[in-house]
């Protein structure tokens, strides 16, 4: 396997330019013979399935939910990033990719993510002619706030419901394609394989949700955009149904996996309150904008906050870092949590939590000035919890939200088979080892609305694509396998759930390829993980036929291949003997508990290619160039 | 807590189905509605059975994936609250539960509590969007919007599309969720090109739909859970009319050049 980034010759700032300049086009009458299956309809799918049946492409694109509107991406709360200045308060195309870089701690590929940083003015003023009803000043003019660590007001939002308009924005485009005739939209339907023909993807095996029907759909190119994996760990801020299927399939067919341990843990979220949790409700990184976080000064301290004097409380952030305070970026925030729990000082159920405390704001600006900047969050909060806000400190703790790591991309947004592409959270572009805040629904809307129209488009025009259909041999066997994949979860018929299975997965790697990992903890869950699996395949429950809708099945499948990747993402967090980011190696920091980089032997993205059924996969190494960010050490204090 | 539930199962599309009773024993009040069927159905699948089948995603109260009936009221007895948000804290022991899908000639059940929404998709197709083409758009601070517009589109945006007003309606009518679409689109600027023409697309699909009539009773905003206000489906109903009106001077002004 070789990896090719096809970085564009020249200067940062022309890259794009030369590479679109250099695209070979496919003539307008000839685009309706190509036909492009898009996996995933969140912002990346959705966006570009909509695009690429406006230019007039054949598309089909699948989701599992019943209708595409309802993805994942919805849930985004915060915001969307653009460098568009507005605020005259000195943001620029640079700075906004400076910001990116650096807040990935340079593991992230230097053009890619000044690509991005041009691309953001052009998403918003695509979405503002949507309708997307962004939030406004008085005079009429589009509002910004400061989010996650940056300094000038570049992110743009829509009161905390971001992801919903953005998306219900690529939808209505998408459902106006579908009018037309262009896209077909197949909801209630699982990707369960790749297929892959002569080196080239070349269509996908689906499941029906409702029928249980397998089908095979051949395309000319395959895109895939399903989001991101935190659900292997269970606990996750994501929505129940994220899965890693799609992306763990084509990585079995062939397409890199890159930097899988590269996970983004978010530090305001609300602890687990018992056994039965089923997800975890992320709140707002703006909160931390007025919020205190504080814990008590003394281990095992059990009084009522409002019972701990002042000079019995420990600020800790804003004692350890005193020019960013609570605002350090969130991987900083979620380690400094931990650490204090670890200690004994934690807070709430299990002392897994730690204030984040408004009385101080409330007494400054008034009840209502809070209400007005975060009244759908405490009403949140408190629904909840049944805990008001107002009166109590908001128990937080930090928990799984994002995952930098996906298949490898070249500067194409080309994975390592030729014709399959990767957008948005389900590829490892642009955020490095860490990722700032919104910034994903940026460059999911990027990569679908702006980079794949063209890239894909040089694909067709300069590949040689062979005619097949799905009567290919190929075809067939993929058909073959998923029907007996099917059939072998089916046979299982165990004692034991496939949510325990899953939960018990979750709770292995939290507790050591979580927030902080050791050469010995890594061990120990590499050990344990092909047990757990093996376990799993004779003893889950599986009921229920596969011609029926059946939510355990579905279930099944997805936890049996989160076992899978979650032993990559060990493998991968264990050969990494640096700290980066959000992967934080207990080995590897400096005297006062900070993350220390290893650029000399260790500034490359890590792709893995499976190599077979219990055969070592084999690592590659792209290595990274910083030619306009040095890399430098990220301090905040 | 104890509660007990009757819940509707039925197998498939067109199947007959019927309330089955079951006990929920050890309910914890800080669990979500959902996070206690799930905990049922951990039981049911252990013994062989097959779990109660209901749609869910984000469990956050934004995908509008979840939702069916509590004792006759969607999502329950919380207002603005959809069942993935609602906490058993809101129950006492002893409580006895129905829990129906959604019963509306548009939304045919598919299996126990879920049931097929794709009509709402298509009123969308119909004409839910503004039709400007990727790369096509200006400046997104070319054309300035009121704040107050801007807040009352944002209103009328939030719709989840979960199927709470449909389900609670007599005449089962899609009125809030048509209105709410229409309303966000045609009170922004940009969405004045399209404005009536969209009006009564959206309203003629609707009523292809299965759909039935709007006749004011307003039992859909009282279970909406994001507090859509009645008064989009007044707006909608107004721009429909204005779009007769249209119509007639359209062939007029075409001629004028
Ligand atoms: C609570 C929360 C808040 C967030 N807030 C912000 C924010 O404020 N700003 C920001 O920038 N980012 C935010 N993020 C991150 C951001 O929302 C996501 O990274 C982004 O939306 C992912 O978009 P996507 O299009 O890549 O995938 P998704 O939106 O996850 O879509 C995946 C799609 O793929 C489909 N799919 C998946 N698997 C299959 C399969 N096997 N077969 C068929 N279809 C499949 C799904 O049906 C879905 O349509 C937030 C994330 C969370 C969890
Ligand atoms: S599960 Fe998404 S709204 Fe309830």
């Amino acid at each position: 396997m070789e990896l090719d980034s096809r970085i564009p010759g020249g200067p940062i700032e022309q890259k794009w330019d030369k590479a679109r300049f250099e695209m070979k086009l496919v003539n307008p009458a000839n685009k309706r013979k190509y036909s492009l299956i898009v996996v995933g309809s969140g912002l990346a799918g959705a966006s570009a399935a909509a695009t690429l049946g406006e230019l007039g492409y054949n598309v089909k694109c699948f989701c599992f939910q019943d209708s595409p509107r309802r993805a994942h991406s919805i849930a985004a709360q915060g915001g969307i990033n653009a460098a568009k200045n507005y605020q005259n308060d000195g943001d620029s195309i640079f700075r906004l990719f400076y910001d990116t870089v650096k807040g990935g701690d340079f593991r992230a590929r230097e053009a890619n993510v000044y690509r991005l940083a041009q691309i953001s003015v052009n998403i918003i003023d695509q979405c503002v002619a949507q309708g997307v009803p962004f939030a406004r000043e008085y005079g009429g003019t589009l509002a910004n706030r400061s989010f996650g660590g940056a300094q000038v007001s570049r992110t743009f939002y829509a009161r905390g419901q971001t992801g919903q308009q953005l998306l219900l924005g690529a939808y209505q485009a998408l459902q106006r394609q579908v009018s037309l005739g262009r896209v077909t939209m197949i909801p209630r339907t699982e990707m369960l394989d790749l297929v892959v023909i002569d080196g080239r993807a070349r269509g996908i095996i689906t499941r029906n949700l409702i029928t249980g029907k397998i089908d095979a759909h051949v395309a000319d190119a395959v895109i895939l955009a399903t989001g991101g994996y935190g659900n292997v760990f269970f606990l996750s801020t994501n929505a129940k149904g994220s899965n890693a299927t799609a992306i763990w399939r084509a990585y079995k067919r062939g397409a890199a996996f890159a930097n899988p341990c590269f996970t983004q843990i978010h530090p305001t979220c609300i602890p687990v309150s018992g056994d039965y949790q089923s997800k975890l409700t992320l709140m707002s990184e703006s909160l931390r904008n007025d919020g205190r976080i504080w814990v008590p000064l003394k281990p095992g301290d059990t009084r009522p906050p409002d019972q701990i004097p002042e000079n019995e409380r420990d600020y800790y952030l804003e004692r350890r870092y005193p020019s960013f305070g609570n605002l350090v970026p969130r991987d900083v925030a979620s380690r400094a949590a931990k650490a204090v729990c670890d200690e004994g000082r934690g807070v709430g159920p299990g002392g897994l939590g730690v204030y984040l405390d408004f009385s101080d704001a409330i007494r400054r600006l008034g009840k209502k000035t809070i209400a007005d900047r975060y009244g759908n969050l405490f009403e949140m909060y408190e629904r909840i919890t049944g805990e008001d806000p107002y009166t109590v400190p908001m128990r937080i703790y930090p928990a799984i939200h994002y995952t930098m790591g996906g298949l490898w991309v070249d500067y194409h947004l080309m994975s390592t088979i030729p014709g399959l592409f990767v957008l948005g959270e389900a590829n490892f572009s642009d955020h490095g080892a860490n990722r700032l805040g919104a910034s994903a629904l940026m460059q999911g809307l990027a990569d679908g609305y702006f980079v794949i129209p063209y890239t894909i488009g040089n694909y067709l025009a300069s590949a040689k694509i062979e005619k097949v259909d799905t009567s290919h041999a190929e075809f067939k066997r993929c058909e073959s396998e998923v029907n007996e994949r099917v059939r072998k979860l089916l046979s299982i018929k165990g004692k034991k759930s496939v949510d325990a299975y899953h939960r018990e997965l979750g709770k292995l790697l939290w507790d050591y390829c979580g927030m902080a990992r050791n050469e010995q903890g890594l061990k120990k869950c590499l050990a344990k993980i092909p047990e757990l699996r093996e376990e799993f395949w004779q003893n889950a429950a599986v009921v229920g036929s596969g011609t029926e809708l059946n939510q355990v099945l579905e279930r099944a499948g997805r936890v049996a291949d989160f076992f899978e990747l979650a032993e990559l993402m060990c493998l991968d967090a264990l050969h990494r003997n640096e700290s980066c980011g959000g992967h934080f190696r207990e080995e590897y920091q400096t005297p006062d508990g900070e993350a220390l980089r290893d650029d000399e032997h260790y500034c490359y993205v890590a792709a893995w290619e499976y190599r077979g059924e219990n055969q070592a996969p084999v690592l590659h190494k792209e290595p990274l160039k910083f030619e306009y960010v040095l890399p430098s050490q990220r301090s905040y204090k | 807590m104890n509660l007990i539930l009757h819940v509707w199962r039925q197998k498939g599309p067109g199947e007959k189905g019927q309330m089955v009773r079951y006990e929920a024993k050890n309910v914890n009040e800080d669990m979500s509605f959902l996070e206690m069927l799930d905990v049922l159905n951990e039981q049911l699948v252990l013994r062989g059975e097959d779990p109660i089948a209901f749609d869910h995603d984000c469990r956050e109260g934004i995908c509008g994936s979840c939702g069916f009936m509590i004792n006759g009221v969607a999502h329950g007895p919380q207002r603005g609250t959809t069942v993935c948000q609602l906490h058993m804290r809101h129950f006492k022991d002893g409580d006895e539960l129905w829990l129906e899908p959604w019963r509306a000639k548009a939304f045919p059940v598919v299996k126990d509590l879920v049931v097929d929404r794709s009509a709402f998709d298509r009123i969308i197709a119909a004409g839910g969007y503004i039709s400007v083409p990727t790369g096509s758009a200006p400046d997104g601070n070319a054309i300035p919007v009121p704040k107050k517009k801007q807040e009352m589109a944002m209103d009328a945006a939030a719709c989840i599309a979960c199927g709470a007003c449909v389900a609670m309606c007599p005449n089962a009518s899609a009125a809030l969720f048509t209105g709410a679409k229409i309303s966000h689109l045609n009170l922004l600027p940009q969405g004045q090109p399209e404005r009536y023409e969209r009006a009564e697309r959206m309203i003629a699909q609707m009523n292809i739909e299965n759909f039935g009539h709007c006749t004011n009773i307003g039992e859909c905003e009282a279970v909406c859970p994001k507090s859509i206000r009645l008064e989009v489906i007044a707006f909608m109903n107004r721009d429909f009319l204005r779009a007769k009106w249209v119509e007639g001077e359209e062939p007029v002004l075409a001629s004028q050049g």
